[in-house]
Formats: structure tokens, C-alpha cells, sequence
């Protein structure tokens, strides 16, 4: 729905319930900084490994997930050289490597209704000084709104460039500013007119 | 918090995803991808105020942390906020939160300059404070070198600074959201 | 069926609509006016949308608080603004969930108006993935599901094409509820019981839709 990240297949990653999937990746996350060393890079990245070989992904995703970091870590690496050594330097960015690896299995191996799902049954246990009906309302409207804007988005970018200005940042960004907000007032009038407190 | 606020945050924050799928513009010298999310998080503190830019990125980055793929290249979980970025994530609340005060604060004398100064202040100086020494602690390296290794980053955040200020105090003109903070203070 | 008394509407100082004072018993009722007219205003009195600056505005039988939000439902011209779910289903039972329907009754509401319209087969749909016809149908079933006694539309056919306009205006002919259509396309008006003529937010026309329309149209030569 919001991306066509997921990978679709079926396999015990997939099946997993997202909260489980959720928990794991941040126990295994903080474990990388409270367990500081090779022991807990190497644990860590034959489990992500292991979980990309049970879900049937391969290289190339590991790759495309990677390659928006790559200019940093190429950055980190190179002064972590000249700072330390090569196996530091090594450990530095193997972490970081599996840090974003770990957090790429769960996201191309669960729907987007998956997670919704597991944020609004957790709602349900969370304490009554929490704005549940509020929370819920606003992870729904994000959804439903975020095709939405793009759709305002490329109108908007194809009216301007009928008047050559596409390439403009400010001639797209206030019709959709104004567009959204004018939205916005209509929507939460015909969310009162649902009879929503 | 109303339901009208609600809308405006949720609006917001699918406003900052939206802006993900935005083409990056690459800066010609340094090579450096420049998204326009961040430019999102600007807007969101100067258009929708304090309160509920800020809300607006908590929510956006509170989806994020549970693994939807909603930054830019199609990032997401819990793993990111940990990486070499993170502090600068958590610095869009911060910083949508600070424009957002500051605007209300200068409201009635908003105009290009104030709006400019407000987002660089905010979306740049504050965002580095928190993002950078975030690098050197998780990547290890003196803060100095991180922040030398960020100045690459800089002049495409100004540009995005030029642009949010414009988009800004236009939208105060033609729908104004915001209400100021000096008035307010004087009812209660 | 609903009463306006003296009702006027300011918004930041600014008069939108003065003493309108009007009694609609017809089950057929439509509104024209000129753009920036104060009909939409209007309009959005019937429910409570927006509330008047001074005067009241009370159905027939006004025994409950909420008396307006719960009799007289309310179909925008974007249905786009009005879906608030990203699927179907989910968006026909927000309204339900709001009037803390038991699951079992939301859900046989929920059938019943799809099949109603016919709108079973997109029940699990994603609503950004619908069609402009099909999303204002979702909408008018997303306000007829909470069962209203009156249900208003504010142009509710501008957006839709030819065959559309008439799937939407044959369901709405079909209604027992009582229908408000504010409308700039005269012609779905002509089998009104009554149609008001609103200009700079006061009622210049009030009568059967042959008269009321042909005034409004001489109206509008220049």
C-alpha cells in the first residue's frame, strides 16, 4: 500500500506476528550496544543472515537496503582507518551493516495492514490516561492520506510544469501545503459529521 | 487536542512520507543526495505550530521505529534510529517542535527574513546539534570529525531553509493555522 | 421534519448568512444559490457542522442532545475528504463504531448497505484505489449506514461523469430518507418538492422547482 517493499512469499519470517518480529529486532538492536564487541556483531549477523536465508531473500535485497547508507558508512570507515585500525574500523561499520540488515527483514517481510493491525490491538492494553480513539484515528488517516498526497503532489507538479515551473520547489510545495490543509478542515468536518468525539 | 488536530497531524505527517518518493536533488559538487523529507519537518513546525508539527513527526517517527518502509529509499524499523542518522530522526521532532515555538513567537512580524532565520535555526543549527554528536557516539569518532564529515549535508539544508521560509509565509497569507503565541498568553 | 429559527451565521466578523428563518417538512428539498452564496453554510446547519451565531436550529422531534449530529447525516462534494479508512469496510464501520454499535450490528449494517447499492464486491477494496464513482457511492453509503432520518449533499455529483452523476442521483431518487441537495446542476432538481434560492446569505426564493429555478437562471443574465 504505501510502498512495494514487501517481498512477498511465504515463509516462517512472514508468518511471524509482527509484534514478535518488532521485539526481536529491537532486543537484537540494543543488544549490539550493550554487548559491545565481535561476539555480538558476529551473533547478530549470522541470526539476520539465517532469517534472510528462512525468508527467501537474497543479496539484492540486502543490497538496495544498504545502499542509502553507503556514502556514510564509506565516510565512517575511512576516518575510523586513520583513527584506529582496520579491525575497529571493521567492527564500526560490520554493526552498522547489521543494524540496518536486521531492520530491513522486518520491513520487506510485513505488510503495512500487518503492522497496523499489531499497533492497534497493542492500543487496546495500553493505560487509560492514553488518547487510544485519537491515536488509532491518526495512524488510519496517515494511511488513507499518504497515497493521497502523492496524488496531490504529481497534479500539482504536472500543473506547474504546464507553466514550466516543475522544477520549482516553492510553486509545488504551496498549492500542496494549501491544498492538504483546505483537505484537512473537510476532513475532520466530516469526521464530526460521523458523529467521532 | 481536537479532532481537527488530529487531522492536521496525521496530514502532516504523510505529507513528510510523501515527500520521501520526491526526486532527490543531487548537489553538484560534493555528490551528496539531498531528500526533501526534511524539508517536510520544517514545514510541518511553521505551518502547523509547536504542538502539533512536533506531534506530527512523533507520529511519523514512531511508525518508522515499528518497520514501515517510510523514509526516503525505503528505510524503516527500529534498526535506523540506532544507525549513523538516527540523531538527526529523533532531532525532527526537536526541530519541527522549536520552528514551531518560534513562529508562534514571531507571528505577527513573520516575513521571509524571520521565517528563513527561524527554519535555519531550527533545521539546521538545533538538527546538527542533536545529529552529529549522535554520529560520533554510535560510529565512536570525536564529535569534531563527525561534524566535519557532515558539512557536505549543510548547504542543501539551507536550500531547504530557502524554500520552507517561502512556503511558510506564504500559506500564513493565504491559510493561516497557526495562532500566535504573544496573543494567546494575553486571554489566558 | 427541521426548523430554522432566525438563524444567522458570522465567521471572523464577517456576515455569511442573516436571519434565515425556514420550515422544511418536504422529503425533497433543493438549494441553489451562486458560488460564495452562503449555501454551503446552509448546509452544514442541517447537522451541526457549523453551529449559528444566534438562533436555532431543531428537528421535529429534538428529544436527544445530539439530536442534529444523529438524525441527519452529511455527503460532501470530494469523497476523497470524506473516506477516512484505507479500506472499505473499515470506513463504513467508523461511522458505526462512533455510535458504539455492538460488533454483530455493525457488521449486518455493514452487508446490508452494500448490498443495498450493490457495493459488495468492493468491501475489502482499498478506497484510494476506487474510482471517483464508486468512492462518492462509498460515501453516501458510509452516512446511510448509520440509518439518519435526513442526509445532505453538498454537490455531491460535481466530480462524477454523465453515467456516474445518474448511478448517484437514481440511489438518491431512491431514498426514503428525507434528501437536501444543494446542487449547481438544476436539472436533478426538477422533481423536487421545493427549492430555496440562497443569495448573500439570506433565502431570495422559496417554492416548487419550476419557478424558483427559472427566477434563478433570469438571475443570472447579464
Amino acid at each position: 500500500m504505501l510502498t512495494d517493499l514487501y517481498v512477498f512469499a511465504d515463509s516462517p519470517v512472514h508468518r511471524a506476528r509482527p509484534v514478535v518480529k518488532i521485539a526481536a529486532l529491537v532486543v537484537l538492536c540494543t543488544s549490539l550496544f550493550v554487548f559491545e564487541g565481535w561476539i555480538a556483531v558476529t551473533v547478530a549477523g549470522v541470526l539476520v543472515f539465517a532469517g534472510f536465508a528462512l525468508a527467501g531473500l537474497g543479496p539484492r535485497h540486502a543490497i538496495v537496503s544498504l545502499r542509502p547508507a553507503l556514502w556514510i558508512l564509506a565516510a565512517i570507515f575511512a576516518v575510523q582507518l586513520y583513527m584506529t585500525d582496520v579491525v575497529f574500523a571493521g567492527f564500526i561499520v560490520a554493526r552498522f551493516v547489521v543494524l540496518i540488515l536486521a531492520a530491513a527483514l522486518v520491513t520487506l517481510t510485513t505488510r503495512t495492514s500487518e503492522f497496523v493491525d499489531g499497533i492497534l490491538s497493542a492500543l487496546r492494553f495500553a493505560p487509560s490516561w492514553v488518547p487510544k480513539a485519537q491515536i488509532a484515528l491518526a495512524v488510519s488517516l496517515f494511511l488513507r492520506f499518504v497515497p493521497l498526497v502523492r496524488t496531490a503532489l504529481d497534479d500539482v507538479r504536472e500543473a506547474q510544469r504546464a507553466r514550466g515551473l516543475d522544477r520549482n520547489l516553492k510553486a509545488i510545495l504551496v498549492p500542496l501545503v494549501v491544498r492538504i490543509l483546505k483537505t484537512a478542515d473537510e476532513v475532520s468536518q466530516a469526521i464530526y459529521a460521523r458523529s467521532f468525539d | 487536542m481536537d479532532t481537527r488536530d488530529v487531522v492536521f497531524i496525521a496530514l502532516f505527517a504523510a505529507i513528510v512520507a510523501a515527500l520521501a518518493v520526491f526526486p532527490p536533488i543531487t548537489l553538484p559538487v560534493v555528490g551528496v543526495p539531498v531528500t526533501a523529507q526534511s524539508l517536510g519537518v520544517m514545514l510541518a513546525g511553521g505551518v502547523l505550530g509547536a504542538a502539533r508539527g512536533g506531534l506530527a513527526l512523533v507520529l511519523f517517527l514512531a511508525l518508522v521505529a515499528l518497520g514501515l518502509p517510510l523514509l526516503a529509499g525505503g528505510r524503516g524499523g527500529f534498526g535506523v534510529f540506532l544507525g549513523p542518522s538516527g540523531g538527526f530522526l529523533v532531532g525532527w521532532i526537536v526541530a519541527a517542535f522549536a520552528i514551531g515555538f518560534l513562529t508562534e513567537l514571531f507571528w505577527n512580524r513573520l516575513n521571509y527574513v524571520v521565517a528563513l532565520a527561524i527554519c535555519v535555526a531550527g533545521g539546521v543549527v538545533l538538527l546538527y546539534a542533536i545529529g552529529v554528536p549522535w554520529i560520533a557516539a554510535v560510529a565512536k569518532i570525536p564529535v569534531g570529525t563527525a561534524l566535519t564529515g557532515s558539512l557536505p549535508f549543510i548547504p542543501g539544508d539551507i536550500v531547504k531553509a530557502l524554500v520552507a521560509a517561502g512556503v511558510i509565509v506564504t500559506v500564513k497569507r493565504s491559510y493561516p493555522i497557526i495562532t500566535p503565541r504573544s496573543r494567546t498568553q494575553k486571554q489566558t | 421534519m427541521i426548523a430554522f429559527t432566525d438563524v444567522s451565521v458570522e465567521k471572523n466578523g464577517v456576515a455569511i448568512l442573516g436571519g434565515i428563518t425556514v420550515h422544511l417538512k418536504e422529503r425533497r428539498v433543493g438549494i441553489i444559490g451562486r458560488n460564495g452564496s452562503g449555501k454551503s453554510t446552509f448546509a452544514r446547519l442541517f447537522n451541526g457542522i457549523e453551529k449559528p451565531t444566534s438562533g436555532r436550529v431543531a428537528l421535529d422531534a429534538p428529544h436527544e442532545r445530539e439530536a442534529l449530529r444523529r438524525h441527519v447525516g452529511f455527503v460532501f462534494q470530494n469523497p476523497d475528504n470524506q473516506i477516512v479508512y484505507p479500506i472499505v469496510s473499515e470506513d463504513l464501520a467508523f461511522g458505526l463504531k462512533n455510535l458504539k454499535l455492538s460488533a454483530r450490528e455493525t457488521q449486518a449494517r455493514i452487508e446490508a448497505v452494500l448490498e443495498r447499492f450493490d457495493l459488495t464486491h468492493l468491501r475489502d477494496r482499498f478506497t484510494h484505489q476506487l474510482s471517483g464513482g464508486e468512492k462518492q457511492m462509498i460515501a453516501l453509503a458510509g452516512v446511510l449506514v448509520m440509518r439518519p432520518r435526513m442526509i445532505v449533499l453538498d454537490e455531491p455529483t460535481t466530480l462524477l461523469d454523465l453515467w456516474n452523476k445518474r448511478k448517484f442521483m437514481t440511489a438518491i431518487d431512491a431514498l426514503d430518507e428525507h434528501v437536501v441537495l444543494v446542487s449547481h446542476d438544476l436539472d436533478l432538481l426538477a422533481d423536487f418538492d421545493r427549492v430555496l434560492h440562497i443569495e448573500d446569505g439570506t433565502i431570495v426564493a422559496d417554492g416548487d422547482p419550476a419557478t424558483v429555478v427559472a427566477g434563478y437562471v433570469a438571475s443570472a443574465r447579464c
